[in-house]
Order: structure tokens, then C-alpha cells, then sequence
């Protein structure tokens, strides 16, 4: 079994250095702007925080994955372009992308850099992945949470680079890099803008018997009752009402966490070689605690021992917790 | 004239392009694009239904699947890339491994949204690019110059549902309690899509099993003179049960300068289609809104 690399997430300089000292193999991040796709206010680096922070990091011994892993809509190209040459300047050590005219642009202009493949360009076939492989030397391809376990095995014997799974965090119901629910709400585009549900169109608002309703733009996405705990509005975790369902729903799902903890041997023996936490808008606190948790329990499945993960459920959305489609295609 | 996103029974969709063949639309994309599960009901009629619409002037393209997962979607895609007797319209990446530099259009669930995208795959075979829906003018514009260069065709869609996401999970199937291994076919109790509506009751999405649709219609009658005068050159009708031949003659009227916007706009509205028209996204707004109505 070859030993994964903990790839987490580090939303901001301090969040670098918490995930780095909890024992990340590798962080990734993006820059504040449309480049990467939590471009989410109060978030991301600026080029001195990201020069840095490259440098903590590898004195660690953490790479720096740099993810620049939204759509250019045309003519603001050049915004991308830019991000990848200080990307290179500053020396990353992997650029994730998801754009082709992005990944040629790298593979032509810093073919020393590697290229991985963001969960964004929803590459969910060994056709698709080779393709990407064949054109741009990608060398790692995050893969998008749709597949089970042993389809990720067969995966793996059929594909030329690594393989990088989403094991904790938030878990968006959309394929990525193919949603647009939130443009249609607000104006901002998941795709071209790194945004989905953005804060700014958020708005919960309580009637007189105390329920709670949670809007996004000019539509409620769900409604709570006082015993209930809110979430936050994405449109993909709301309640809505269809003539073929009895009352409110989840049409697409409840809120929710992937965890995939107890499939870390099954995720290790089908392949996968990168184990990616999510959650750059998440706190150092919550960065710490994940990343600490994920690093005893590679290590002790490398070791040959039982991981023993510690409870993590306080951590995850609604405080519930789902092996999303990795574990069977009941999921579908 | 877009593929059939809905799942339409094969009775329905062979009396849709029995008319199709005499409406005014120079392209008919056939093909199941949404779900690999229902392709099997319309395979026996394709030779047939490509036959009379050639006969009757279109050119018709097939259009491949979106989602591409399983064995049976992957050799599905590699039969259609295989095709040599029509032209093929691609919506996910993995056909691309199979078409190397064999001419192809991209669909519209493809990402193309800039200018380096579009001239690296036109470097390599695509002729023909429908646009993301999402795309605002500004993008569209860059990008209808840059298609006139590479030689190739730009299509953007003017009428229908925006389709807004995909997903692995059947939302239609989970409304009915079932997952898409089992989901009976219910999605075809829905031919326009399956209404969602916020829990005040406001009209929202339009649930097409996999896919997530807007529960208005797109229409950019006011926007065509614009639309040719960028260069566009293809204009794109998505399917739904209203009369798509009554859509495509007032779309035509107005391409062809015999109707105006204004009355064309009337004409689409006097159609009663269960759904408000919008353009946000041309706009670079929300797509729910309509501009300039």
C-alpha cells in the first residue's frame, strides 16, 4: 500500500500553519479572487501572505497545492494566467485546475509545475481522465464524489496518475463544475465567479411563532422550527415541495457531512493516493482538529493497526454524517 | 431543434419529429443526453427518424450523454464516437479521449467559456460550439469573434428550461422514494420536468432526473438582432410539450426580419406556456430575471 499524502485545506495564513503543524503532507489554497472556487469574503491569500506562507510550509516539509480551479469566462482570461505565473513565481508545488485553456496555459508556460486535475472538470471516466493526462501531463486527478469504492479500484488499474478523494467535509449533491443553481439565484456564478450561496444574499428571517426561515436571494431554500437548528442556505441542502411527495422535502439532500473515516483501508487499498479534507471557509479550530484526527489515523492504518478516529460528528453540517456515494450505489 | 432532454415515450417523441420535419430549423439533434437508462427505448428508432429528417432537409447530430460513468455510458459514448454518418454533439469530456481529430460539436454541458478553451479544441476537430447558458453577452461576443476566426459555428440557446445542474443521484426517483437503480421510469410522468417549489410556494426548479432545470423558460426573442449581430450563427430550441413548431416558426419570423421582436415576443407569450420567460444570465444578471420586458 503506498502511503497517502493528507491533502487539507487552508482558507487563510493561519489556517495554513494550523493544518501544517497538525501534520498535512500538503495544503491547498487560492488567491482572493475569481481563480479558485471558494472565492468567499474574508478568505484566500495575497500574493505576499501566499509567499509566506509557501515558505512555512515547506520548511515543514508540506507541499502547497495552489488551486486556480475555476472557468475564465472570455476576456477576463488574463486574471487566470497571472495567478498561475505568481503561483510559479512563488513556487507551488501543484497547480489544480479545471479549465482546459488554464491547463494548457500551465502545461505550456510551467511544465516543471505538476498539474492536477480539480474536482471541477468532473472527470468521472478513465476516457476522460486519460484525455486529460494525454493533453496536459496532468498527474493527479481529484475525482468527483459520485463514485463508490470499487468503482474507484477499477478506476485506478485503468488510469496513468494518482487519485484523489474527497474523506471529510462538506458535501455539495451537485456534480462540481456543472452547477449553476447559484447564478440563477444571484447573479454570481459558482463556475466563473468561485462563488455558491454567497453570504452577502443570505438572509434568515423569523415569524411570529418563532420559525425561522432561511432565504437566498428572492427564495426560501428551507424554514425551521424552534426546535430546530438552521443551516445555511445552499440550495442543494434545502426543503422544497413537489405534487409527488407528501410535505416538504430534501429534494436533492438534508444537510450533511461526508465522513469517510471507517473507509480509509478500502479508499488506500483501491488506489487512492491523496486523501483530501474540505472546508477552506471552515476555522483554524475545526482545520485542527480534523487534520489531527486524519493524521493518527493514516498513520496507524500504514502502521498495520486499526484507525482509531475520534469523533467527529460534533464538527460536520447538522451534525450528521454520510458516506455519501462511496459506499454503495444505493446513493443514486 | 435540441435533443429531448425529458424522457418522452418513443410514440411521443417519433409524432415530435414527424412534425419537426416540417417545421422552419435547419439542425435536429437526436440522442438521449440526461440518462443512459432511458436510451434504450428510442435506439430502434433512430435510423428511422434520422432517415425522414434528412429527407426532409435538416441535418441532424447526435448528442451524447452528459453524465458518463458506467461501463454501459462509456461504451455507449465510444459507439457514438465511432458514427460516421452524422455529425456528433458532445457533452462530457470522456468523449474527447475517443475523437482525437475527428471533426465534433460541443455541447452545451461542456465548459467552454473562454477563447483559449474554444481554440484549443478547435485546434483538435470541434467545429461547432454551443455556449453554457450562463454565459453573459459580454463572454458571448468575445467568443462568437473568436469562433468566426477558427472557422467554426457558435449556437446559443434561445428557448426552454436552463438546464442548472447535474448530479449521480435521480432526484426524480428520490421524490418518489425509490433510487435510480429502481426508479421505474416516474420521470416520465413528468414531461416538461418535475415542478419544485419553495416551501412559501414559489415556483422554482424543474427536476429532470438527474438534472436540475430552472422552472422558467429562457427566451431571447429581444436579444436575436444582437445575437446575429456578434456572429452568432446557430440559435437553439430546447424541446418541451408546448408547440415547438409554432416556437420555431415565430423564432424564424423574427431571424428572418419578417416579424419584430415586440410581436414576436407576443406571439411566444399568447403560446401560454405554464411559466415565466427570463434572460438574466444574457445580461450577466440572476437567471431568473427578465430584462427589458
Amino acid at each position: 500500500m503506498i502511503r497517502p499524502e493528507l491533502v487539507c485545506p487552508a482558507g487563510t495564513p493561519s489556517a495554513m500553519r494550523t493544518a501544517v503543524d497538525a501534520g498535512a503532507d500538503a495544503v491547498y489554497c487560492g488567491f482572493q479572487n475569481a481563480t479558485n472556487a471558494r472565492n468567499f469574503p474574508g478568505l484566500n491569500f495575497t500574493v505576499p501572505e501566499l509567499e509566506r506562507a509557501v515558505a512555512h510550509a515547506h520548511a515543514g516539509g508540506t507541499k502547497v497545492l495552489l488551486a486556480l480551479n475555476t472557468f475564465p469566462p472570455a476576456g477576463k482570461v488574463d486574471l487566470w494566467k497571472e495567478a498561475a505565473d505568481t503561483g510559479a513565481r512563488l513556487g507551488v508545488d501543484a497547480f489544480i485546475v479545471a479549465d482546459i485553456g488554464v491547463a494548457d496555459y500551465i502545461a505550456r508556460t510551467h511544465p516543471d509545475i505538476r498539474l492536477h486535475l480539480s474536482v471541477q472538470a468532473a472527470a468521472s471516466t478513465p476516457e476522460s481522465i486519460q484525455y486529460y493526462c494525454r493533453e496536459f501531463n496532468v498527474k493527479r486527478v481529484v475525482l468527483p464524489r459520485i463514485l463508490t469504492v470499487p468503482e474507484i479500484k477499477l478506476m485506478a488499474d485503468e488510469i496513468p496518475c494518482e487519485i484523489e478523494t474527497f474523506i471529510f467535509g462538506n458535501h455539495g449533491l451537485m456534480v462540481e463544475g456543472r452547477c449553476s443553481l447559484t447564478n440563477y439565484i444571484t447573479g454570481l456564478s459558482t463556475n466563473m465567479d468561485g462563488v455558491c450561496s454567497p453570504a452577502a444574499q443570505v438572509e434568515y428571517i423569523k415569524d411570529d411563532e418563532g420559525n425561522l426561515s432561511t432565504r437566498l436571494g428572492e427564495y426560501t431554500i428551507d424554514c425551521f422550527s424552534c426546535n430546530e437548528s438552521a443551516g445555511y442556505p445552499t440550495i442543494c441542502k434545502g426543503r422544497y415541495l413537489t405534487p409527488a411527495h407528501d410535505g416538504p422535502y430534501y429534494a436533492f439532500e438534508e444537510p450533511i457531512s461526508l465522513n469517510l473515516s471507517t473507509l480509509l483501508p478500502d479508499l488506500m487499498k483501491a488506489g487512492v493516493t491523496a486523501l483530501k479534507i474540505e472546508g477552506r471557509q471552515r476555522s483554524k479550530a475545526y482545520v485542527k482538529s480534523v487534520v489531527s484526527a486524519y493524521r493518527k489515523a493514516v498513520d496507524s492504518i500504514m502502521a498495520g493497526q486499526d484507525p482509531q478516529i475520534s469523533d467527529l460528528l460534533a464538527l460536520t453540517e447538522g451534525q450528521k454524517e454520510t458516506q455519501g456515494a462511496f459506499k454503495s450505489k444505493t446513493w443514486r | 431543434m435540441a435533443p429531448i432532454l425529458f424522457h418522452w415515450g418513443a410514440e411521443d417523441k417519433l409524432a415530435f419529429y414527424d412534425r419537426i420535419a416540417d417545421a422552419p430549423v435547419d439542425d435536429v439533434y437526436l440522442g438521449e443526453v440526461i440518462c443512459s437508462k432511458r436510451a434504450p427505448f428510442f435506439e430502434k428508432h433512430y435510423d428511422e427518424v434520422a432517415e425522414a429528417l434528412t429527407k426532409a432537409g435538416k441535418q441532424v447530430v447526435f448528442a451524447t450523454l452528459a453524465e458518463v460513468m458506467l461501463k454501459r455510458e462509456r461504451h455507449m459514448i465510444a459507439g457514438f464516437c465511432a458514427l460516421e454518418d452524422f455529425p456528433l454533439e458532445i457533452n462530457d469530456s470522456a468523449a474527447l479521449w475517443h475523437l482525437k481529430d475527428k471533426p465534433y460539436r460541443v455541447g452545451p454541458l461542456m465548459n467552454v467559456y473562454n477563447e483559449d478553451t474554444m481554440a484549443y479544441l478547435a485546434a483538435r476537430g470541434a467545429v461547432h460550439f454551443s455556449l453554457p447558458p450562463e454565459l453573459p453577452r459580454d463572454s458571448v461576443a468575445i467568443l462568437a469573434a473568436k469562433a468566426k476566426e477558427l472557422g467554426a459555428s457558435i449556437e446559443v440557446q434561445v428557448f426552454g428550461r436552463l438546464s442548472l445542474a447535474l448530479s449521480a443521484r435521480c432526484y426524480h426517483a428520490r421524490a418518489h422514494g425509490r433510487i435510480k437503480d429502481n426508479c421505474q421510469f416516474v420521470c416520465e410522468q413528468d414531461p416538461d420536468g418535475m415542478p419544485l417549489n419553495t416551501l412559501d410556494n414559489q415556483e422554482f426548479l424543474s427536476v429532470n432526473g438527474i438534472q436540475t432545470l430552472s422552472h422558467s423558460y429562457l427566451n431571447l426573442i429581444g436579444e436575436l438582432q444582437d445575437l446575429q449581430d456578434m456572429g452568432v450563427t446557430h440559435f437553439r430550441l430546447s424541446p418541451h410539450t408546448v408547440d415547438m413548431v409554432a416556437v420555431a416558426e415565430i423564432f424564424r419570423a423574427v431571424l428572418d426580419g419578417v416579424t419584430n421582436a415586440q410581436d414576436g415576443r407576443a406571439q411566444l407569450d399568447a403560446l401560454d406556456i405554464p411559466a415565466p420567460f427570463v434572460n438574466g444570465f444574457w445580461h450577466g444578471q440572476a437567471g431568473h430575471r427578465m430584462i427589458g420586458a
